[in-house]
C-alpha cells in the first residue's frame, strides 16, 4: 500500500467511492477507506472541495438524508430518460395525498389520515409506500387496538433529495378567511 | 369537451347541466365521475372552490340531497365509497338541523356547527396541496439519476494461509500420537529429506490434496521418519512446490501441490 496519501489522493478515493456506490453513503462510510487515518472534519472539508471541483461537469455531488451522491444534474434527466423509458411509477392522487399525510402529520395512524382524507384508507395504497420504502411502522400508539404509527423513512428523503424533513415545502396554512368563513352574525 | 350530464345536478340554486371542463368523464359514467374525487370532502370541497361557494352560505339541503343521490348511484357497485358519502351526507345534515333549531337566549353562544366542517375542509385542502407538491418534486427514479459506475469487486483469490503457530501444533501433535507406538527398532534406515519430498510430490499427485495427518504413518513409521517427513513438507513448501491452507483456526491443515 502506497500510505499516507496526499489530499488528491485522498480525493479521487472518495470520488471513486461515490460514482461506484449507487447509493449515498453516510460519513462513516466515507471514512472507512481511510481505515482511521481521516478526520470527519477532514472528510467534509474533502466533499466541498470535490463538490467545487465537479461544479463544470455532467454529475453534481449532493448530500441527501442518508449520505453523499453523485446524481446527473438536472438539466440532463430528459435526454437519460429515453435510454431507459421504464422509470419508478408516479403514484395516484390517493396515495400522494396518504403520502403528504405521514411526511407532514408524522407519525400518523391509518385512522389519522382516515380523518383528515374523509375515507377509508386503501390498504394497497400503504402496501405501495412500504414497498418502496417511503414509509414504515414506528410504534403503537397507546390507545385501544394499539394502532401502527406511521413515519416516512430515510430513502424516502434520499429519494426526494431532501436532507431532512424540514427541507419539505412548507405546508400552506389556509386561514378561515380562505373559506369565506366570516363569524355568525349577532341575532 | 362539453358533456350533458346525465341526472339533475344542483349546485347553490344553479343547474350543473355539464360536467366541468377540467375533468375528463366519459358521459354515461356517473362513477368515474365521482372517481375523480378522492371522497366526499375532496368532491365538497371541489364544489366550493369551483363555485366560489360559502361555505356558511352552502344551503345544506340541496347538497345534502345531492349526496343522496350519489350514495343511491354507488350502493351497487362501491359499497365502501358509499359510506364515506353516507357520512359526509350525515354530518352535512347535522349541522343543517342544529342551525334551525332555535337557540334559547338564555344558553351561552354555541360554536357554529359548521366550525368543525370548515376546520376539517382547510385540513384536507392544505394536505391536497402538499401532495400535489410532492407529486411534482424530482425524485430518483424519475427526473433524479444517481451514479452508479461500474466496479467489479474482485475476491481476493485462493485459500488462506496458515500460521507458524498452527503448523507447529500439528507437527506436535504428530509426534504425541507416534509417541504412543515407540519400539525399538535395530538397523539403519537410509533417509533423505529429498526422498521423502518426492514421496510427499507424488502423493499430492495421485491425491490432489492431502489432510497433513494422513501423511503420517504414526503408527509405522519411526519418529526419525516422521522428523524426515515434517522436514520434507516444510522444504517443499520453502521451495514453492506445495501450498499448506487451512480454512479457519483448528481446522484441518491440507497439502496441495502448487500449480505451475
Amino acid at each position: 500500500m502506497q500510505e499516507p496519501l496526499n489530499t488528491a489522493q485522498m480525493k479521487q478515493i472518495l470520488e471513486a467511492a461515490l460514482l461506484t456506490a449507487g447509493q449515498p453513503l453516510s460519513l462513516d462510510e466515507l471514512l472507512r477507506p481511510f481505515d482511521g487515518r481521516m478526520e470527519r472534519a477532514t472528510l467534509r472539508m474533502l466533499l466541498d472541495e470535490l463538490k467545487a471541483d465537479w461544479q463544470q461537469r455532467s454529475m453534481e455531488l449532493v448530500q441527501v438524508a442518508s449520505g453523499w451522491r453523485f446524481q446527473a444534474r438536472p438539466e440532463f434527466s430528459l435526454y437519460l430518460s429515453r435510454i431507459s423509458p421504464e422509470r419508478q411509477q408516479r403514484y395516484s392522487r390517493a396515495a400522494m395525498e396518504t403520502l403528504a399525510i405521514i411526511a407532514y402529520r408524522q407519525p400518523v395512524t391509518r385512522g389519522d389520515i382516515e380523518e383528515i382524507r374523509g375515507v377509508a384508507v386503501n390498504p394497497n395504497i400503504m402496501r405501495q409506500l412500504i414497498e418502496r420504502n417511503w414509509i414504515d411502522v414506528v410504534g403503537q400508539r397507546d390507545v385501544p387496538g394499539r394502532p401502527s404509527l406511521y413515519a416516512t423513512t430515510k430513502t424516502f428523503l434520499d429519494d426526494l433529495n431532501l436532507r431532512s424533513l424540514s427541507e419539505l415545502p412548507a405546508m400552506e396554512n389556509f386561514s378561515q378567511q380562505d373559506i369565506l368563513f366570516e363569524p355568525p352574525q349577532p341575532e | 369537451m362539453q358533456t350533458q350530464l346525465a341526472i339533475d345536478v344542483r349546485i347553490y340554486g344553479e343547474q350543473l347541466d355539464t360536467i366541468p371542463q377540467d375533468l375528463y368523464i366519459p358521459p354515461d359514467a356517473l362513477e368515474v365521475y365521482l372517481e375523480a374525487f378522492e371522497g366526499p370532502l375532496d368532491l365538497l370541497l371541489y364544489l366550493i372552490r369551483k363555485h366560489n361557494l360559502d361555505i356558511l352560505d352552502i344551503p345544506m339541503a340541496e347538497l345534502t340531497r345531492q349526496y343522496m343521490d350519489y350514495v343511491e348511484k354507488m350502493r351497487a357497485t362501491k359499497l365502501e365509497l358509499a359510506a364515506d358519502y353516507l357520512l359526509m351526507s350525515a354530518m352535512l345534515i347535522e349541522i343543517k338541523s342544529r342551525m334551525l333549531l332555535p337557540k334559547p337566549a338564555d344558553i351561552e353562544q354555541e360554536d357554529d356547527p359548521r366550525a368543525e366542517l370548515v376546520r376539517r375542509l382547510m385540513e384536507y385542502e392544505a394536505i391536497k396541496l402538499a401532495a400535489q407538491r410532492l407529486d411534482e418534486m424530482p425524485q430518483v427514479g424519475q427526473e433524479i439519476v444517481v451514479a452508479h459506475a461500474y466496479f467489479e469487486q474482485i475476491a481476493v483469490a485462493g485459500p488462506p494461509g496458515i500460521s507458524f503457530e498452527d503448523l507447529v501444533a500439528a507437527w506436535q501433535s504428530v509426534l504425541q500420537r507416534a509417541s504412543h507406538f515407540q519400539h525399538h527398532r535395530v538397523g539403519r534406515a537410509e533417509l533423505s529429506v529429498r526422498e521423502h519430498m518426492s514421496l510427499v510430490l507424488r502423493r499430492l499427485q495421485r491425491d490432489s490434496m492431502v489432510e497433513f495427518m494422513d501423511l503420517f504413518d504414526v503408527v509405522n513409521d519411526g519418529l526419525p521418519k516422521l522428523v524426515v517427513y515434517f522436514l520434507a513438507i516444510l522444504e517443499l513448501a520453502r521451495e514453492g512446490l506445495i501450498k499448506i491452507t487451512q480454512q479457519a483456526s483448528f481446522s484441518p491443515i491440507y497439502l496441495q501441490a502448487q500449480e505451475r
